[in-house]
Formats: C-alpha cells, structure tokens, sequence
C-alpha cells in the first residue's frame, strides 16, 4: 500500500535537516555502478566471449553490466548538475530517518535470531515490542497479544498448512 | 464460435464447488491485503505463493488471480474513505472519491467506484476472451529471436514510457537481469556471481526480492510519514446502491473510454498506475466545468478505477499468450505458472485448455463475487483499518519473513528480503520505478535463453532480429518506444512555435 506524504508543516523548523536527496542519488548511482563493474569482471572471468558451442556464461551478464554502468554514469551526471528543483531537497529528515530506524532496528535484530529461537518466539516478542514501542500498550496486553498472533501463525502454518518453519528449543521442548 | 464453447469448458472447471470456494476465499483475502499497507497484490501473492503447490494449477491459479481481483476492488476502500490509497493505483481515486466522502457521500463513492472496476474488469475478459486465442495463435510461429523481440519490446516500454528518468528505468531493469542472472547457468551449468557462496548458488528468488521491495519498504516508507489512519465511516444500504446505479449509465461513454485506455495500458507494461492517472486526466480534460474536479465528482471517481481495473485485468493477456507479463503482480503469477511446471507462452492455449480457459471462466466469476463481497462487507474491510497500527506493522513483517522463507525453506531469503526492503525504500524514495526491475527479474532467465538460441541459429550476429518482416517491425517498434522521449523532443523542436 503506497502512501501520499503527510503534512510536513508540523514538522518543526530544526527538523529540517537530514542526507540530501543529491548525495543519496550520487550514493545509489555509484553503488549500482559498483554492481555493474563486478558483473563485467565476474563476467569476463568465466568468459564473455563465443565458443564453439555459442555465447559463453558471461556474454549476456556482460552487456547488462555494460548498459548498467553507463545508465548510472548518466543518472550520476544528472545528480551532479545543478538543478534548481532537487537543490537542498532532502531525502529524508533525521526525525524521519529514526523513525525508520526505529523499525528496521528491531527488524534486523528479529531476522538475527530466527535461527536460534525459532520463527514463532521471535514473532511474539517483535509483535510485543512493537505495541509497546509504537502503540503505547502496556506490557500485560503486548505480550499476550504476540503470542497469541504466534500461535495463530503456528496453527495456520505448521498444523494446517503443514509448512514447516524455523523452530527453536521452545518448539522442540513442547515436542514439535 | 470455438472460444465460447471452450469459454463454456472453462466454466464447467471454474464453477466446481472446491473453485468457487476458492475463488471466494481468494477475494477476501486480496481485499484485506489491498487494504492492509505494506501488503499489495504483487507481494501479497508471492507470499502466498508457495502455500499452492498441493492444489492442482488450475485451482492455484483461480485462488491467485481472485487475490489479484480482491486487492484491486480494495484499493478503493482505504482511498475514498482513508484518503490513504490502498495500492498505487488507486492514487488517482482519492482526489475525488475522499472529498465525496467527507461530504457524506462515501456510500455513493463507493458504490461507483466497485461498479466501475467490475464494469472494467468486464470489458478487459471479454477482450481477453476473444483476443488472447488470437495473439496465442499468432505467436506459434515465433521463433527465439521473435519471443527475444516481444520482450525486448516491453522492456523498451518501461524505458521510453516512464514517467521519470528513463535511465532510471534502465538501471533499474538491468539490476533485476543481473539479479537473475545469479546463480547456475541453465545453459552451460556454470556458476555465474556467486563469489563461492553457497546461499547465492540457488540463484535470487524473485519472489523473496518482491515481498522486500513491496512489502518491507512499504512498512519502512509509512513510518516514516507517521502514518494516523484517520477515515471516514460508510455503510451502503440498499438505496445508496439503487440511487447510484441507477445514475451511472448516464456515463456510458465514460466507461467505454477508461476501459480502452485500461486495456490499452494493461497490455503493454504501463500498468495500471499509469492508466488510472491518464483516465482521470482525460476525464477531467473533457469536462464542461473542470474545476468541479477534486471536489467530489462521481466521475473522478468512475474514471479511474474503470481504468484500473481494466489494466490490471488486461495485463493477463499478454501472459498468457505471450508468455510476457504485463504488470508485476502478473509477473509474479507468470512465475507461479513456471512453479507449478507449466511452459508460459502461447502453447499453453494448446496443451493446457483447461488451465487457461478455467481460469479466463473463473475471471467473469470471480469479478461478480468479488462486486458482491465487497458491496457486502465494506464495513468490516474498514474496521481493519482502526487496528493500532503497531500491531498491523508487526503482523505484516511476521507475515512476510514467512512468506521469504516458504520459497525455499532458507533462512538466508529472510535476510535477502531484508536487504530488499532496505533497497526498495531507497529506490521508492529516488524515483526508481520498481516494476521494471521486477519484470527483468522474472523474465531474465527466459530473455537470456532467448537471445542466446537466437545467436546460436544466426552463429552470432545480430542481424538476425532483423531477419524477417515480423522479428524485424517488432524490433522496430520496440526501438521507436524505447526512444520515444528523445523524438517527440526532437519534433517538438522542428514544430513553428505557437502564438
């Protein structure tokens, strides 16, 4: 579901700082330059060329590696031009910018420890946190909550569905 | 007529109890994906995607397409009455459908707007019907360098049809081919980018990359905007719906000319998005009082999803008879077809009859259930919306590490699709259109196989994709799209300057 931006009026004056949407430009064009460029080598290591029996591996990879190089060369010169419309547009603000941190945080930390506590436990205490964080619920109805969003999950998936996830000790302790 | 009595095969496999539940069960979780943010039709289905393989394809198929149908009816409930649209596509239906409902007048808003998607909806099938066995037919006689040509033709459209950069466009697209081109080479058996990693061996799975790009960074982009769902309320009672479809064939023309410029769009990769804008400029153009527009005009509300509803439904056509998809979400159900072990292109409509015509059946069907469930239940889709945000947030990424490790039942997707969602944020944020990037993903490996078989009969030159009239004016055409901007610029400068 893709959103309108909201009203930036609110925003207060001293908030208005963050990366510029000119430096994140020049940032994404190089990175996208950069995988070009190791497409080309990885291409041409394997062999770019034509053998006996037609194109070799890398023949097609290393053309999109050309054409992507150059189309970031364009979108790089593009970002370094003046321009009065991007000119000290910013990309995000900071606020902004720690408010999606504050997600991608605890998001990152989740996907860290599936492997170790199993897919369902890991849910419960994200949804948990998440309601405490963001909702400002209290700790009694949060944890509650994710585990029983939890094990919905499981009843749908491992009993229903018959999928298996990534289970930790909890899981192996009540026999699954 | 052969089409309707295979139309009619078509239905007797649709309409089989197990179908229609399906169907059914379909609609109403495409409609709480379309409404949920951070779930659209695209990742909603790649998500659910790997839950089908038990069901034989025809019924896969139906269960997927209906969730495509649920999620485009339920882009329209958050944008008339949330002013938040539900799927980029129902952008254009705020500016008219949630001034409407401020006034009151959500029921009218939204009655009109369902009608409208299934009136386009409509129109796209019986295209489909009719024109899909048509292009599938011509299509037999294409050779690899043609099927090359068909792809090279709708790649060139994202690039010279783009509303932003068409470099963007361009270094989006050929990201996704790399990305695709991770892993074994079907053709030598060599590995290609791996760097020695086991996890990239198995190559990059388009749908763990689309449950990023769509569903994660949508999570990431709402924070951002701190989201505060702030709507109106609606109920459509009887004579709502009476009183407003007893107005709308006032409109007749206006329906006709969305759908054109749907199925139109929805054919060639333009998508829906771009549909709905152009409808409801049209619309706007046309009209004796413009500045009524933005106001509250039923008609800023019938254009668009006509439209949108028309594209999205006509992007089927050519993936089915082509092999080629026309949006992503289509792209994502092409690459479902390739799952369930299915040849996508056009000798589907001759070996598999029963798959494509139970599932053009099921898309008459499933667009009349799906009008009726949503005119039904408007009231409980909005409810969803009053649940904190917090909780729906943390729902959707649990949803979405699940749906990332089904693919594959590897651990190291969830982390790809984290990687994902961090890179689609910033690419939504630059202006990077994401469909291309998506499409050449999918597409990749069959592009490439193309190309290279091409090569192989032509022992390398290029002149073979202008060897003959078909593969020759395909190309053409695809040249001309592709520089589409840089002439029209080019004319523009020839042409006397106006007083």
């Amino acid at each position: 579901m893709s959103v309108t931006t909201g009203n930036d009026t609110l925003m207060e004056a001293a908030a208005e700082r963050g990366p510029s949407v000119r430096g994140m430009e020049i940032a994404t064009a190089v990175a996208l330059m950069t995988m070009g460029g190791i497409a080309i080598m990885d291409s041409l290591r394997i062999g770019a060329g034509w053998s006996s029996d037609g194109p070799q591996s890398g023949y097609f990879p290393f053309w999109l590696g050309i054409i992507l190089v150059a189309a970031s060369l364009v979108n790089l010169g593009m970002a370094l031009k003046p321009n009065a419309k991007t000119e000290g547009a910013l990309f995000a603000t900071w606020p902004q910018l720690r408010m999606v941190a504050s997600v991608l945080i605890p998001t990152t930390v989740y996907v860290a420890v599936i492997p170790f506590a199993g897919i369902y436990v890991s849910s419960a205490l994200l949804i948990a946190f998440f309601m405490i964080r963001f909702g400002e619920f209290r700790p009694v109805v949060s944890f509650p909550s994710g585990a029983l969003a939890a094990g919905v999950a499981f009843a749908v998936f491992e009993l229903w569905f018959l999928v298996a996830l990534p289970k930790g000790p909890l899981e192996t302790y009540l026999g699954y | 007529m052969e089409e309707i009595n295979l139309l009619m095969q078509g239905f007797s496999v649709a309409l089989q109890p197990e179908n229609i539940i399906l169907m059914v069960a379909g609609i109403v979780l495409g409609v709480l994906i379309g409404v949920l943010p951070g779930l659209g039709g695209a990742n909603g289905i790649a998500i659910l995607l790997p839950l089908t393989f038990a069901l034989p394809p025809v019924s896969a198929i139906i269960l997927l397409s209906c969730i495509y149908w649920g999620a485009l009816f339920g882009g329209a409930i958050t944008s008339i009455l949330f002013n938040i649209p539900g799927e980029p596509w129902s952008v254009a239906t705020t500016f008219d459908g949630y001034p409407m409902a401020q006034q009151g007048r959500a029921g009218e808003a939204l009655v009109a707007a369902f009608t409208s998607s299934f009136v386009g909806a409509l129109i796209a099938v019986v295209m489909i019907t009719f024109l899909a066995p048509l292009v599938a037919q011509f299509a037999l006689q294409f050779g690899p360098p043609e099927f090359f040509a068909v792809m090279f033709l709708s790649f060139a459209c994202f690039i010279g049809l783009s509303k932003g950069s068409p470099f963007k466009a361009l270094a989006a697209m050929m990201f996704g081919f790399l990305l695709a081109g991770v892993g074994l080479d079907g053709v030598t058996g060599q590995l290609r980018m791996t760097f020695g990693s086991m996890e990239l061996m198995r190559g990059i799975d388009f749908l763990v990359v689309v449950i990023g790009l769509f569903g994660l960074s949508e999570i990431f982009q709402s924070i951002e905007e701190g989201l505060r769902f702030k709507g109106q309320s609606a109920k459509i009672t009887m004579r709502t719906m009476l009183k407003t479809w007893s107005e709308l064939p006032r409109h007749w023309w206006l329906f006709i000319r969305s759908s054109v410029i749907g199925c139109w769009m929805g054919v060639t990769p333009a998508g829906a998005t771009p549909a709905s804008f152009m409808s409801y400029g049209m619309a706007r153009r046309m009209a004796a009082d413009k500045d009524s527009f933005g106001k509250g005009r039923v008609e800023g509300v019938i254009a668009p999803e006509t439209a949108a509803h028309a594209a999205g439904t006509a992007a089927l056509l050519p993936m089915l008879s082509l092999g080629v998809p026309g949006s992503p979400t289509a792209a994502v159900l092409l690459g479902g077809l390739i799952m369930w072990g299915l040849q996508p292109g056009p000798m589907l409509f001759v070996e598999q009859k029963d798959f494509v015509w139970g599932l053009i059946a099921s898309m008459y069907i499933g667009n009349i259930v799906g009008l009726i469930i949503v005119l039904a239940a408007v009231p409980w889709f909005a409810m969803i919306l009053r649940v904190p945000f917090s909780i729906i947030a943390a729902i959707i990424l649990m949803v979405c590490a699940i749906g990332a490790y089904t693919v594959n039942s590897a651990e190291f997707d969830v982390v790809l699709m984290l990687i994902f969602g961090v890179i689609g944020y910033v690419m939504k944020k630059l202006d990077y259109p994401l469909a291309p990037l998506v499409l050449a993903l999918v597409l990749g490996d069959r592009t490439e196989e193309s190309f290279r078989q091409a090569l192989l009969i032509s022992e390398g030159s290029m002149a073979v994709f202008f060897s003959n009239w078909l593969v020759g004016s395909i190309m053409v055409a695809g040249l001309t799209l592709m520089f589409y901007p840089a002439i029209s610029r080019l004319m523009q400068g020839f042409r006397p300057k106006a007083a």
